[in-house]
């Protein structure tokens, strides 16, 4: 049975989309068939994370529109096998996307995908209700910092009384903790929220920790999914992340600050 | 009670005949009528000092439109406004304006009677009777509201900062209490609020309300709140004083 799960903040710039991207990216890795789909429609990012921004001919808006079919919008991934992309429009606003319209897309994509990742737009307007409204699951992208903890806060919320499953009274919808832009160093400070501070608050299972990392921007900009940098410690978090999501016991990894040993403080790393 | 019925009554009953402000209701959007309200009020802050108003529902009642009476009530309180009664509305319009505590008042001209209120049941929820509790699992996230009508609200959960928990009787919050805690929302003196972790925005008891700033008076604590006269009082639930002795 193919599974729905929304990627969502409230607050913008967190790090969904890369998050999307990487667990994806992840999934497919497994050998899981895999479709990430773009609900930022207007504000089209996706594309340049996953490297496919040269490849977009239709769109998830021609889809809804039956002005392309899902064959002639999906873009398969030239790295993974079994990972595709659904773009979002750039040329229209959210307002094209309309819930008959996204429920037949996703039934169709359901018949063939084992996962369908949505990542949200911010907010909590129309494209991140859309988004979020057919989800089984959802990971919740969370900074460690206040307006972040409490938008998602927000957001744990709406998926609590305005999805489809809690509209419809079914089992809810089943919420994942990712704290993302972690930096040890900082919260030793005292200028982070530490992992305790958001889990007291928020309430939901922790699924990962993907610590602060120049690998991100890197791999942003190259469109490279950095879950694919197996060296980049950000890679190796979403590679946890996606073993916890499909079941896999591994302890959490980058939470506390890593002592630099004498040669590494003599010569650096 | 020790009183002879030869002694004169406590009190008496009389009908009396009193001019009210009238209220036409024309939609329920209550943030279009929060906007509303606050232009009048630019335009007559005197008039808007404890003002008693029925709320006519003459331009609803054909509709199938079931206003938010306990928020519409709430905000017209917090405007100074005080909701004594509707009128004019369907029977389900009133059964609903009933259980949030608004009763309908006797009609100047033919139109549903009080059995209307009376019956509704078939097609409306039936009225709950007497005060109960509404018990919510489910933690308060922000930017949501719970309210419980007539009764206690008892919630099992974290009330999250930016959430706002309502009762016209007391609030028990088995778990932090960060959001804004409002008890005896229709004035009754004695509602408690009681949580397990005080870290609140806002409480308030009967419409007296108090801010709470960080690490203040029973801050993190288990606490109770209540009214004493004029006053907030905010107090540990704890044994604590008995177990000094003790030692």
């Amino acid at each position: 049975m193919a599974k729905i799960i929304v990627v969502t903040s409230g607050k913008g710039g967190v790090g969904k989309t890369t998050t999307s991207a990487s667990f994806a990216t992840g999934l497919a890795l497994r050998g899981h068939k895999t479709v990430v789909i773009d609900f930022d429609v207007g504000l089209r990012n996706l594309d340049l994370i996953m490297g496919c921004e040269r490849r977009v001919v239709y769109d998830f808006v021609n889809v809804i529109n039956n002005e392309a079919t899902l064959n002639q919008a999906l873009i398969k991934d030239k790295r993974v096998e079994s990972l595709y992309v659904l773009p979002a429009s750039q040329t229209r606003d959210k307002d094209a996307l309309h819930k008959e319209g996204v429920e037949r897309v996703l039934e169709e994509l359901k018949q063939s995908f084992d996962y369908i990742i949505c990542d949200s737009p911010a907010g909590i307007e129309r494209g991140a209700m859309m988004a979020m409204y057919f989800a089984d699951e959802a990971l919740v992208v969370t900074n460690p910092e206040v307006s972040s903890v409490r938008d998602s806060d927000r957001i744990l919320g709406i998926l609590a009384s305005k999805s489809r499953r809690a509209e419809q009274a079914e089992e809810p919808v089943r919420e994942h903790l990712v704290l993302t832009r972690y930096s040890p160093e900082r919260v030793e400070k005292g200028d982070m929220l530490s992992v305790d501070d958001v889990m007291e608050i928020l309430a939901i299972p922790l699924l990962g920790v993907i610590p602060e990392s120049s690998a991100v921007l890197q791999s942003s900009n190259s469109g490279v999914p950095v879950v694919l940098d197996e060296q980049a410690d950000a890679g190796i978090a979403y590679a946890d992340l996606v073993a916890r999501f499909l079941g896999e016991e591994r302890s959490h990894r980058f939470l506390s600050v890593e002592r630099k040993g004498f040669f590494k403080r003599l010569f650096g790393n | 009670m020790t009183q002879t019925p030869t002694a004169e009554a406590p009190f008496e009953l009389k009908g009396s005949l009193f001019t009210l402000t009238v209220l036409h209701l024309r939609e329920t959007d209550l943030g279009a009528i929060e906007q509303a309200l606050l232009v009048k009020i630019a335009q007559a802050p005197a008039f808007f000092a404890n003002t008693p108003v029925v709320v006519d529902l003459d331009a609803l009642a054909d509709t199938a439109a079931r206003p938010d009476f306990a928020g519409l009530a709430r905000i017209l309180r917090a405007h100074g406004l005080v909701p004594v009664g509707v009128r004019h509305g369907s029977a389900a319009q009133l059964a609903a304006a009933a259980a949030a505590g608004l009763p309908m008042l006797p009609e100047s001209r033919p139109a549903p009677r009080r059995e209307a209120t009376t019956d509704a049941g078939g097609d409306a929820k039936p009225a709950d009777p007497g005060p109960h509790n509404r018990v919510v699992v489910q933690p308060v996230r922000s930017g949501q509201q719970v309210y419980a009508a007539d009764g206690d609200l008892t919630l099992l959960g974290p009330v999250s900062a930016g959430a706002e928990v309502l009762a016209d009787g007391s609030i028990h919050v088995y778990g932090p209490l960060r959001g804004r805690a409002l008890a005896g929302v229709r004035g009754k003196l004695e509602a408690r609020i009681f949580c397990l972790g005080l870290e609140a925005e806002l409480v308030s008891v009967a419409g007296r309300y108090r801010i709470l700033e960080k690490n203040g008076e029973g801050w993190g604590k288990a606490v109770q709140i209540y009214l004493s006269g004029e006053h907030l009082i905010i107090e540990p639930l704890t044994v604590e004083a008995g177990a000094h002795r003790k030692s």
